[in-house]
């Protein structure tokens, strides 16, 4: 095979009416309309969707690894966001 | 047939995706069902059957040969997917015609000789490089596209179900091969030299996939007379062509006649590693 050139999509799958959009992998390929056809042929034989969704891979901004702390441990401890943090009330019905 | 051993190969690429999404495997007809099911057609119905099955194998045999060669992982995989639906349209056809010899697919596809085949040119011509493919793959996604199409309307039943399953299939194996020639003709100059090579080098193999024969005379409401799908399929090619910045060679024209058993130097060859297996271990399974 040769040295790719071709950018990297990631590939998001809906298995059904009425489901969101999953993601499933990523392929190289040379344009959208492309990706969009590699998708359908390595993520769609068996029956598996009825929509595709691709984005190229480089245009997803996802959150640092490195601030993984500072961005998902807050909410540790932090109970009172939770409903069920909280009793009900005295006398409320059907609660 | 290697069928279910490419399958698993090609199934084993979207193993992650099994658990997260819902798989099913979908009721279109099989080769299985019209071996069970199907009722014998007649002589006539079973010869016209076999030229269809014929070029879908050897086309699929071609293509094949793609799968670990693809210019891409991405390619060789859409590559071998097409490959696959050729040969599930090769099986359901042969299938269906061996019900009149007493024949099954597999006796059909590997215990026929060269003159035997009735498949045209076009399908036995060399992949050559990728442009030489994806060119053989315009010209005939194109016309058994428009032939499917017509078929599925076909007065026989059993090929009218075999043609609509196929038009599906066909109509990407389309969009595929178009895909490509726009962007190899609209590509570098080097793309668009080796897309003119390929043009020159298939065209003298089209005027055979408009002849009518004796077979498709015999069967008015059931076969599809191949000069009646030429108006279409040249402007339909034309306009593809125009818009990947590519002109129909002016060649001359093969004096090609697959279909009466008449065929170029490729296909025994092709027919030697296709079928050596079978020739060589009768009845042995996998």
């Amino acid at each position: 095979m040769s040295q790719s050139n071709w950018p990297l999509w990631e590939v998001f799958v809906r298995s059904s009416r009425g489901l969101s959009h999953v993601h499933a992998g990523s392929l190289h390929a040379p344009d959208a309309e492309m990706a969009v056809r590699n998708a359908r042929d390595l993520y769609t034989r068996r029956n598996e969707g009825v929509s595709l969704w691709v984005v190229k891979s480089s245009d997803i901004i996802s959150s640092d690894p490195d601030e993984k702390d500072a961005f998902f441990e807050s909410p540790q401890g932090k109970d009172y966001r939770h409903a069920t943090y909280y009793k009900a009330s005295e006398g409320v019905k059907h609660l | 047939m290697n069928h279910d051993e490419l399958d698993a190969t090609l199934d084993s690429f979207g193993d992650a995706l099994a658990s997260a999404t819902r798989v099913t495997p979908g009721n279109a007809l099989r080769p299985e069902d019209i071996a069970v099911d199907g009722v014998a057609p007649s002589d006539e119905v079973a010869a016209y059957a076999l030229t269809l099955g014929d070029d879908s194998l050897i086309l699929a045999q071609r293509l094949s040969h793609w799968i670990s060669r693809g210019p891409e992982l991405e390619e060789d995989i859409a590559l071998g997917n097409i490959a696959l639906d050729v040969l599930g349209h090769a099986r359901s056809f042969l299938t269906y015609a061996g019900l009149a010899m007493g024949k099954t697919e597999d006796d059909l596809a590997y215990w026929r000789e060269e003159e035997e085949f009735t498949s045209l040119w076009m399908v036995e011509q060399p992949n050559g490089h990728f442009g030489v493919t994806i060119v053989r793959q315009l010209i005939l996604s194109i016309y058994q596209h428009l032939l499917y199409s017509k078929l599925a309307e076909s007065a026989d039943e059993t090929l009218a179900a075999i043609a609509a399953k196929a038009v599906k299939e066909v109509d990407y194996h389309r969009d595929h091969s178009i895909m490509w020639t726009i962007r190899l003709g609209l590509g570098t100059e080097e793309s668009a030299e080796k897309m003119r090579h390929a043009l020159e080098i298939l065209w003298p193999y089209v005027d055979e996939m408009f002849l009518d024969e004796e077979i498709h005379r015999t069967l008015p409401e059931v076969a599809v007379l191949p000069s009646s799908l030429r108006e279409d399929w040249d402007k339909e090619i034309s306009a593809v062509l125009a818009d990947a910045g590519l002109e129909i060679p002016a060649t001359g024209q093969a004096m090609a006649h697959g279909r009466r058993g008449e065929h170029s130097e490729h296909l025994g060859y092709i027919l030697a590693e296709m079928q050596v297996l079978a020739r060589k271990h009768p009845g042995a399974t996998w």
